[in-house]
């Protein structure tokens, strides 16, 4: 369980990037935290696992401050993949890469072989096992930031931006694959300005602004809330924004999925004729 | 008339065992809006870098085939000559901004065509202002967020005012409100003054209503070309992976069911007042 009590922090330029936050994600939810840029949420998401401390206020994980335990210890439970890959990745290999935090955490060599080739084949990028990360492009860059995460299988994850750079089908098994590992019962952390995504996922959403909770609640609420939106703003999935132009028609306007959409229309279409 | 002209362009990189674009035959003409798109790893940021001359001058390589941009043989002409026509807006803003403020970063390429002193602190101000960053003059780039960083990449490159544009998923790292603000200005330049614009994208949902052109690659090669209206509706976009937009989505589910929109629709705007008037007659 991720506790944020009262957590303000500045950083060390005086720029106050959090002021007063206080969530609560237990274990086994899924979360997207979403919001204009700069509004504080990579901030936010780094006191997850430690690589930033609260100037006031405290994060506990599992009940522990984040301030008692190192990064190091955290990272076992917490993963962090990070907004650019070119931040996380250094080895000369992909293979390399992923070993790299399996290695530290002092798993056996068999261990090791064995989850760098689970990692490698979930994120579909077996075939790049002996390149350089370097020679790849920047979405398969990011899969492989995301493999070396998961590699050693924390509990909590935590993914800045996933599904920049990733084409559609490369989206979708993403989407399949962060579903599949909530119904493992992870907690997953997912910060984003991609509201199709969030639309499709329709996990538990925060707002943030301005280094603040603007709102808390289920993406079909919170999508579909205009006003709320412009104030982080985001715009309105685009099912939502048809079915907001709409409303004259007594349609609902909560509507960000596409298969209910095409119910709901059918229905109105087929009751009436 | 063609700005862009390839033929039969094929690159490999060097020691890569395969090229990464092959026989790629496309024209671009001025003034359209091309979006660049297909999996990830097919090929766009490779043939974007072919547009202004870093392949093969920079990457070195192979380089097999013709292209010609701006009426320029580009295997003929050094990457600085390129610069003078060609805008390439990079997909990650690190890769870019270098200097010690904003302002000296957006100067960079202006300073290198010697222009005056007074006009080129006039077109700095007047890129800041397009891509809404003027109040980041005097900050130093590497300090920025990442959507900020994409904004100091893009004003680098309008002020130049170069008569192609090349934008690798330049929105990528901002919010969808400052997303949709930099299509604008990209819209804008593109129509106003007519500078040819290519945009790798992924996002169609926010970027469909802007171009007139899609072309899609896959593996390498151009496998679709055409205005959205046609690709999007497409079965082979599907096949490859493309993200059709949720409004062409909503239609085609429609469709399935037995509902036939009058057109397809590629915007939200278009699905609406399609769906009205179906509504209307039920």
């Amino acid at each position: 369980m991720l506790e944020v009590k009262d957590l303000f922090y500045a950083y060390p330029t005086g720029l106050e990037a959090l002021k007063g936050i206080n969530l609560t994600v237990d274990d086994g939810e899924f979360l997207a935290v979403m919001g204009q840029n700069g509004a504080g949420k990579t901030t936010l998401v780094k006191h997850f696992n430690g690589l930033l401390k609260p100037t006031s206020g405290e994060v506990l994980v599992d009940g522990v401050s984040t301030r008692d335990v190192s990064v190091a210890k955290l990272a076992r439970t917490v993963g962090f993949v990070f907004q650019n890959p070119d931040h996380q990745l250094f080895s000369e290999s992909v293979e390399e890469e992923i070993a790299f935090a399996l290695k530290n955490f002092g798993f056996e060599e068999t261990v090791i072989e064995k989850q760098v080739t689970w990692a490698l084949n979930l994120l579909d990028v077996l075939e790049y096992r002996k390149t350089s990360p370097f020679m790849l492009s920047g979405g398969e860059r990011k899969r492989v930031a995301l493999a070396s995460i998961l590699a050693w299988d924390p509990n909590v994850i935590i993914l800045d931006e996933p599904t920049i750079g990733q084409d559609h089908q490369q989206k979708e098994k993403l989407q399949q694959f962060i579903l599949q590992l909530n119904a493992q019962k992870k907690t997953v952390v997912v910060v984003t300005h991609d509201v199709e995504f969030v639309a499709e996922c329709n996990p538990r959403v925060i707002l943030m602004r301005q280094g603040k909770v603007l709102v808390d609640g289920k993406a079909e609420k919170i999508l579909t809330d205009p006003e709320l939106l412009l104030q982080a703003s985001i715009v309105p999935p685009q099912i939502t924004q048809i079915f907001l132009e709409l409303a004259d028609f007594g349609l609902p306007t909560d509507v960000i999925d596409v298969h209910v959409a095409t119910k709901v229309l059918l229905n109105r279409l087929r009751g009436q004729s | 008339m063609a700005v862009i002209k390839t033929n039969d362009l094929t690159y490999t990189y060097p020691g890569a065992t395969k090229p990464s674009i092959e026989k790629v035959s496309l024209t671009i003409n001025k003034g359209d809006f091309v979006i660049l798109t297909g999996p990830s790893g097919c090929g766009k940021t490779t043939l974007c870098r072919c547009f202004n001359g870093l392949v093969p001058h920079f990457y070195n390589g192979k380089l097999e085939g013709t292209l010609t941009v701006a009426g320029l043989d580009v295997a003929e002409h050094q990457i600085y000559e390129l610069a003078r026509h060609v805008g390439l807006v990079f997909q990650n803003p690190e890769n870019q901004l270098f200097a010690l403020s904003v302002e000296k970063d957006v100067a960079f390429g202006l300073e290198n065509f010697a222009m005056p002193r007074e006009e080129m602190r006039k077109r700095v101000e007047w890129a800041l202002k397009m891509a809404g960053i003027s109040e980041l003059a005097e900050r130093p780039p590497h300090e920025l967020s990442g959507g900020q960083q994409q904004r100091v990449a893009i004003a680098s490159v309008l002020a130049m005012q170069p008569d192609i544009m090349i934008l690798d998923e330049p929105t990528s790292f901002l919010d969808p409100l400052g997303a949709e603000k930099i299509f604008e200005v990209i819209n804008d330049l593109n129509k106003k003054l007519g500078i040819t614009t290519i945009l790798v994208e992924h996002r169609l949902d926010l970027a469909a209503k802007y171009a007139n052109h899609v072309i899609v690659m896959d593996n390498g090669k151009v496998a679709l070309t055409g205005s959205p209206r046609e690709i999007f509706s497409s079965e082979e976009a599907r096949l490859i992976g493309v993200g059709i937009p949720k409004a062409t989505k909503l239609y085609q589910h429609l469709k399935k069911n037995g509902v036939e929109l009058k057109s397809v629709p590629v915007t939200t705007e278009e699905a609406a007042n399609l769906l009205r008037e179906v509504l209307k007659n039920a």
